[in-house]
């Protein structure tokens, strides 16, 4: 067989070798069939560490506890013991080095979220009472008459 | 020339051969011998409850769960989210989820979208719910089984991550997925997905949507235990899945779902 009809075999040969000599350096070494089979399980599998380490972000009320007792302690004896700290306080992280100092979610859409009036039957919604926006002290934030950590009416400010 | 003592010869033989089932050919593979002790030392698999009767709308699941996860806030596109289902009186169906419920629903205005609003009168309600919506983490994900470079991937507990430095943003998993969790990434442009905080609870923590719930209505638990709350719910009580009829075998189960929930 003349040699020109080889020729192109030869430059398929060498780009396939190319190829499989590029995978060995670019396809990290845990790639392949993990736990979970072919169909499943396909991937790096050091992927699953970097997920995990992820940072937390919302640590939730019992980080808040060791400093800010008293605000733990009384937001436990009202209906609003159910809400964590950093729903209004926003997340933690890793306060007080950073951030120093959380922004408070005042406004009176926070409030509105479980406060206004839906009365939908099957929903744990209806059994919250609500208030209507337009009518009730627009313009003013809710905080400036209620106490969010102590809601009842006698905790009136 | 085939005689009658060679033509039953060869019956039976082929019959005998034809009866022997497939899987008597099939070599052990250690691969999967290894995986099956491992899923039994780990002994974890991660599974979610919805108790939509407590669920009232006020989306701190949502809000927690694009702060703890980077979901950039403004960006009309989370993880998690949590829809509103009304049927009035006068026959109509209405849903809505405006920005996924991030800032809770504060209106009783049902959002139409493209600006447009229906306002329902409360003596028109027929029947109305929220319901919280996140990754089911299907045990047969299809969003799996699409990607064409093993970018997705099922951890062996059950819960289904994306390879965000592998993953070429193809979006055949975006489409795959049935219950439409998928998104793009607004900063990453790779797939993005609900993975049950997988840095929290393989800390042995909740996600951030169980803990901002102020009413218990989203619960994470290990399947695997028979002593686990969540899995004593899920065996003993009623509950349900979404769009069992895909096969996808899901594993976030709900109590008092809805026929019009999709």
């Amino acid at each position: 067989m003349k040699n020109h009809v080889l020729r192109p075999l030869y430059a398929v040969l060498m780009i396939v070798t190319l190829i499989l000599a590029a995978r060995i350096f670019l396809v990290p070494k845990d790639f392949g069939i993990q736990e979970r089979g072919y169909m499943y399980g396909w991937h790096r599998k050091s992927n699953e560490e970097d997920w995990k380490k992820v940072s937390v972000k919302y640590q939730g009320k019992e980080y808040c506890k060791d400093c800010h007792g008293a605000n733990y302690d009384s937001i436990a004896k009202t209906p609003h013991k159910n809400i964590q700290c950093e729903n209004c306080h926003g997340p933690a992280i890793e306060h007080p080095s950073d951030p120093p100092k959380l922004t408070i979610d005042r406004s009176r859409q926070q409030c509105l979220r479980c406060h206004f009036p839906l009365p939908y039957p099957t929903s744990g919604r209806s059994k919250i009472r609500g208030i209507d926006p337009e009518t009730h002290n627009p313009d003013m934030e809710c905080s400036m008459c209620h106490n969010p950590h102590h809601p009842s009416l006698e905790g009136m400010r | 020339m085939t005689t009658r003592r060679d033509f039953i010869k060869k019956t039976i033989i082929t019959v005998a051969g034809a009866a022997l089932p497939l899987t008597a050919f099939e070599l052990l593979d250690p691969k999967k011998l290894f995986a099956q002790v491992a899923a039994e030392k780990t002994r974890v698999r991660w599974a979610f409850l919805i108790d939509t009767y407590k669920c009232v709308g006020c989306g701190y699941c949502v809000k927690a769960c694009k702060l703890e996860n980077e979901v950039p806030y403004e960006a009309n596109a989370t993880r998690t989210w949590v829809e509103r289902y009304v049927l009035t009186k006068d026959g109509k169906f209405l849903a809505d989820s405006p920005k996924g419920a991030r800032d809770g629903y504060t209106t009783s205005k049902i959002d139409l979208g493209l600006g447009n609003y229906e306002e329902v009168k409360n003596n028109n309600i027929e029947k109305a719910y929220f319901v919280p919506k996140l990754c089911n983490q299907c045990e047969n994900p299809p969003c799996v089984q699409v990607c064409p470079v093993g970018a997705t991937y099922q951890a062996p507990d059950g819960v289904v991550l994306v390879d965000r430095s592998w993953c070429i943003g193809c979006g055949y998993c975006i489409m795959a997925c049935p219950y439409g969790v998928r998104f793009f990434h607004p900063v990453h442009h790779t797939a993005e997905k609900c993975n049950y905080c997988y840095h929290r609870i393989t800390k042995g923590m909740k996600t951030a949507c169980v803990d901002a719930c102020p009413f218990g209505a989203r619960q994470i638990g290990n399947i695997k235990d028979p002593n686990d709350p969540v899995t004593k719910i899920i065996r003993t009580q009623r509950v349900a899945v979404l769009k069992s009829e895909y096969g996808t075998k899901p594993q976030a189960f709900y109590i008092g779902l809805d026929e019009e929930v999709r």
